[in-house]
């Protein structure tokens, strides 16, 4: 989230899209409520199911799974069209008036340099044009046609009321209605909401799906304000905490990079991490990438990160390829590359896609281990449960050991929210049976490994030898000696270089990011939560909800990283001069001397408005309407196919999906057309449940006790399916079998002149647990993920469905 | 020194950490099942309601959670038969029930999804109360709480008959009646009903009933905004008023959400007998009662069947209900 939860109260109108806000995220969506009871907000679904979240709104319109970006290009083009942009937001606080480079185009749905043997784009004329300064050429009169403002209106063009119905299924006047009610928005003291979950990351398009949105939102002056902003919606608790602390195969904490292969040493590695200013003036905050840097290796190795071995750099692994994703890894697993795997956490035989393959990938390995509180699907994934996991356990040689965790609820520790805060939470119970913390089981199984490097050696133990390790009980680090390491502490006595005051003294936390060096001088495991643990104790642990004037702050309430900062690019809530856009909505404002206001100002503090753009974080100090080559399909979202669709691309005929995801040579013959599968698939949550876990307890499991999967009442009656009979769905991947609910909440669409079914898919059902045994839909869907980040694709994919007397006996 | 717990005027406050009295209890019963002339209390508590907004509703089933929960009822796993209510029904273990219904509205041809909260409404004037033959099992306090005390309670299934709501629920394992009692054992030390605790969007708010008017006031003020033009308060005057009200989009057509009763009132057979034979009904019915509570044990699953509500006609005439019945009571 750019902004918070309790922000969402703050605003003129709420859009879900791409989430199911109410359904997935009940708790948070009293904020939903409040906005509606008390400011008198609206609240827009589009989503192709009715949901519950449509249940409560003022608006709802369909859409076919796997068409937002042709939604959202036609929503930007009608804005352009009817004038509701917030002009001076866009002409000063994005990149609408840079120049892009002459060569850059966009033909038959490719930008330039697309190259098909690699499924990747040669994205060097994505970028804007350079005067002999360094610096960017702009054109604030926006008049010039390669400014990016132009470039986008031309992008856009295509994306008309009747091109949109088209792609979409959304009857053209709900599309209006709903550009309508958006439009209004543009004025300044009118603010929109984005709340948005998997359904718009589960695309093999998703992150382009959340640009589509981000620069609407800057269109209409939406970010950094309150009531407004890009609000993803996490799922998992902790999932938040996940990424910032860098649990993704390409990442370390505070969302640095593990180095490629090519970046062998520390000054190659720092070499594109320069982060120089595009333009004159601006902070282009990761410039400070090396302080971080230098920080972080200093609390993985402590003393042996030395100036002269470059700070241990050598002993950070270096990646061959862009990501050990899961679904990489399962597809090694299915080439015998994989010898040991490690779920702490994870039920991947329901999280990934295309569970045949998993099964055949667990098979293959020689060991599993599965630290979970659960008794999960993928730590019994060589057990025979009929037709529910049909598996032969005699031709499974995979060795599986569970250790036993404890649940969130039997852990001291930080859960890190949507809005990005720390709330530190204690122990309500103590573990059952054999139950140990993660951290035990981890440090002993490291102490394990560290005892065997020393004893025999090995082709490079120095990493792991010298790891720095200082806890009071090396078997158990506590929840507090990582968080204050995590927080960072001065390695030195910190003199201010200006005035030579002693900042702070050697061993003393820090308490910014701020005070972190690049010369060993400091440590810190995870520089974007510094201030979390300072001098003055645990800042997570705080519970004043005192919130002055009632803005929905609650600076004193928990800690918000980066800073305790509750709405990222604040600055940008206020005008030029430095006012509020909004008198009446006030957050931080210019008093002449310094930024001030009801949040932690995102711009130095004494920078005065007019001088340095609001968009710190960006080179360009401003927010980006053109993306360069920051992503890989594309500086604009254009619309793409999903890889399995009831229709071409109308752009181009021969484009399957996203042109460049990853898809590996034994998955695209797994590919499904629309003669074979006529229907369309979706999956999604249901409130009852969360994720795989709550099928275990038999309240939940009361509430919504079988899998099932819900079909318009056209469809049902086209196939002969009766409510609440049984139903055979497959697709070229799987089968399953299901109670099939029949609704008015799902209606077919027409796109491309023709009927568009689609059938809903909820997950939360496997074998094991109190529920009764069913599946999830990643029996059926496609092993192809996003051509950023690799989230598969589990929102958009083809089946065919036809009722079924009994479920089979395996 | 003992703390006396306070009256709750919301649900969402924290219960207090040290242990209180209760601050109502038997001695503030105003009405008992099949009891004459129960000595009123010196006091009147204030009276209590919930309110459920209808359009607040997201139907996440968080109340039928903690009503669970709390109650530690154990409701079966049963099976998904193509709704989303589950359990299916109310059940002696389930004592709310979201109810969903797919209304398509005529005037806008939009499809409105409904979704109701239903169980006990607490009414003023309790049907269950006047239907019951067994002394003691139905119980009503001063502030409007209508409770079952099951160890009084024969499993006849009268209640049932006398509920205009259809609410009461018979067990087969101990052949007792039960419905949501308004959490009166969290309200009696200052806590709201776990269903209103839980409630995330705060759909569902627990105070005093004239607190909840006013609240329910303001909502459908918002919803008139909306466009909601029959926007309205449920709190039907043909029981007395209720002490579970909802606030409904379509105050006018109360059917369309599952069926809630238009103009509930309690059956005329249970007030012809309280009003006319009382005397020589509750005699008769004592006899019966024990009769099928014996038989019944063993015998039947205690449902209200054609026969029952026979019976139960013939005793308002002053008849004998088993002569027909072949001794089965």
């Amino acid at each position: 989230m750019t902004n918070s939860w309790t922000d969402i109260k703050n605003t003129d109108l709420v859009i879900v899209m791409g989430g199911n806000a109410a359904e997935a995220h009940p708790c948070g969506f009293k904020w939903v409520t409040e906005a509606k009871a008390h400011r008198g907000a609206k609240l827009i679904v589009v989503d192709p199911r009715y949901t519950r979240t449509a249940s409560v709104a003022d608006y709802y319109a369909p859409i076919r799974p796997g068409s937002d970006i042709a939604f959202l290009m036609g929503v930007i083009r009608w804005c352009i069209e009817n004038d509701k942009v917030q002009w001076d937001y866009v002409r000063n606080y994005t990149n609408a008036s840079f120049l892009v480079r002459e060569d850059f185009g966009w033909s038959d749905g490719l930008f330039t340099g697309y190259d098909e043997e690699k499924r990747d784009f040669n994205k060097e004329s994505w970028d804007y044009q350079k005067g002999d300064d360094g610096f960017v050429l702009t054109d604030p009169t926006l008049q010039d046609p390669r400014c990016v403002w132009n470039m986008l209106k031309a992008h856009v063009d295509v994306y008309t009321p009747e091109f949109v119905e088209n792609i979409t299924g959304t009857p053209r006047d709900k599309f209006l209605t709903v550009c309508q009610m958006i439009g209004e928005c543009s004025a300044p003291d009118r603010t929109m909401t984005s709340m948005y979950a998997l359904g718009w990351t589960q695309h093999s398009k998703g992150a382009q799906n959340i640009r589509g949105m981000a620069m609407l939102q800057l269109i209409l002056g939406n970010i950094g304000v309150r009531g407004g902003g890009m609000n993803a919606l996490r799922g998992h608790s902790n999932i938040q905490g996940l990424t910032d602390i860098g649990l993704m195969s390409n990442l370390i904490p505070g969302y640095l990079n593990i180095p490629t292969e090519k970046e062998t040493d520390w000054q190659t590695y720092l070499s594109t991490r320069t982060f120089t200013p595009l333009r004159p003036g601006q902070t282009s905050y990761w410039q400070n990438y090396p302080k971080f840097m230098v920080s972080f290796l200093k609390a993985m190795w402590g003393d042996a990160a030395t100036a002269e071995n470059d700070w241990a750099y050598e002993y950070l692994p270096k990646l061959d390829v862009p990501a050990y994703d899961l679904l990489r890894m399962v597809e090694l697993m299915n080439h015998d590359k994989v010898n040991l795997y490690f779920c702490q956490g994870f039920n991947p035989l329901l999280s990934a896609p295309d569970r045949g393959k998993v099964t055949r990938g667990l098979s293959r390995l020689k060991m599993l281990v599965v630290m979970d509180p659960l008794a999960t699907e993928t730590a019994h994934f060589w057990e025979n449960h009929g037709a529910h996991n049909d598996v032969d356990p005699a031709q499974i040689q995979t060795e599986v050991l569970e250790l036993p965790t404890t649940c969130f609820a039997e852990d001291e520790g930080a859960l890190v929210n949507s809005g990005r805060w720390l709330q530190w939470h204690w122990p309500g119970a103590t573990p059952p049976g054999e139950a140990k913390h993660d951290t035990w089981i981890m440090a002993q199984i490291w102490l394990r490994v560290r005892e065997l490097y020393r004893q025999e050696g090995g082709a490079f133990p120095d990493p792991i030898l010298n790891l720095a390790w200082n806890y009071a009980d090396p078997g158990e680090p506590m929840p507090e000696e990582l968080a204050r390491e995590m927080n960072g502490r001065a390695l030195a006595d910190l003199t201010d270089p200006a005035t030579g005051a002693t900042v702070l003294r050697a061993g003393q936390q820090v308490s910014s990011f701020g005070q972190l060096r690049d010369d060993g001088t400091t440590m810190a495991g995870c520089w974007i939560y510094a201030g979390s643990w300072t001098e003055d104790g645990n800042m997570m642990a705080r519970r004043d909800n005192s919130d002055p004037d009632d803005v929905g702050m609650f600076l004193n309430w928990s800690f918000a990283w980066p800073a305790n900062r509750r709405i990222l690019y604040n600055r940008a809530s206020a005008d030029l001069e430095g006012n509020p856009w909004d008198p009446s909505r006030p957050l931080i404002s210019w008093n002449g001397e310094r930024w001030q206001g009801y949040d932690v100002p995102d711009i130095p503090p004494t920078a005065p408005p007019g001088e340095v753009g609001p968009f710190i974080m960006n080179q360009e100090g401003v927010s980006r309407l053109f993306s360069r080559g920051l992503m890989r399909d594309g500086p604009f979202p254009t619309h793409m196919e999903p890889f399995e669709s009831p229709m071409a691309n109308v752009f181009n005929a021969r484009m399957r999906g996203n042109p460049v995801a990853r898809m590996f040579e034994t998955d695209a013959a797994r590919l499904g057309t629309s003669d074979e599968f006529p229907f369309v698939a979706t999956s999604y949550r249901l409130t009852e449940h969360f994720h795989y876990w709550t099928k275990h307890n038999p309240v939940n499991a009361a509430l919504q006790p079988e899998f099932f999967v819900e079909i318009s009442e056209e469809l049902a009656a086209e196939r002969g399916i009766t409510k609440g009979g049984r139903v055979r769905v497959w697709s070229k991947r799987g089968e399953v079998w299901a109670k099939a609910v029949v609704t008015k909440r799902i209606r077919p669409m027409t796109c491309g002149g023709k009927p568009v079914h689609v059938v809903g898919i909820p997950l939360h059902w496997g074998f094991m647990g109190s529920a009764r045994k069913g599946w999830g839909p990643n029996s059926l869907t496609p092993f192809v993920g996003d051509a950023n980040v690799d989230t598969p694709e589990f929102k958009a994919f083809l089946v065919n469905i036809e009722p079924a007397a009994e479920e089979p006996v395996a | 020194m003992k703390d006396i717990a306070t009256s709750p005027t919301t649900a969402a406050s924290n219960p207090p950490v040290q242990p209180t009295e209760a601050y109502f209890n038997s001695g503030d019963i105003v009405r008992i099942s099949a009891t004459r002339n129960v000595p009123q209390p010196d006091r009147q508590l204030e009276k209590l309601a919930k309110l459920i907004d209808v359009s607040k509703c997201i139907g996440c089933k968080a109340c039928q959670s903690a009503c669970i929960e709390w109650n530690d009822t154990h409701p079966a796993v049963e099976e998904n038969v193509g709704v989303y209510e589950n359990p299916h029904d109310l059940t002696p273990n389930m004592f709310t029930l979201m109810r969903f219904s797919e209304w398509v509205n005529p005037e806008t041809d939009d499809l409105e999804w409904l979704i109701r909260k239903d169980g006990c409404m607490h009414c003023e004037d309790p049907g269950c109360l006047k239907a019951c033959p067994a002394p003691g099992a139905i119980v009503q306090y001063s502030n409007g709480i209508v409770d079952f005390v099951q160890e009084n309670c024969i499993g006849c299934g009268y209640c049932l008959t006398g509920c205009p709501f259809n609410i009461p629920r018979i067990s087969q394992v101990d052949h007792k009646s039960y419905k949501c009692t308004l959490c009166s054992d969290r309200v009696a030390v200052g806590q709201g009903p776990a269903c209103a605790k839980a409630c995330p969007t705060q759909a569902i708010v627990f105070g005093t009933k004239e607190d909840m008017k006013a609240h329910a006031a303001e909502r459908i003020e918002d919803l008139k905004s909306r466009g909601y033009e029959n926007a309205g308060l449920y709190d039907p005057a043909g029981v007395g008023g209720t002490h579970v009200m909802y606030v409904l989009h379509h105050a006018d057509k109360p059917q369309i959400y599952n069926g809630l009763a238009e103009s509930p009132r309690i059956s005329p057979i249970v007030e012809g007998w309280k009003g006319v034979t009382k005397t020589a009904g509750l005699a008769a019915i004592g006899l019966a009662a024990i009769g099928a509570t014996l038989h019944g044990l063993f015998a039947r699953g205690n449902e209200v069947e054609d026969h029952d509500d026979q019976a139960a006609d013939k005793l308002v005439k002053g008849e004998d209900p088993d002569q027909d019945q072949g001794g089965h009571g």
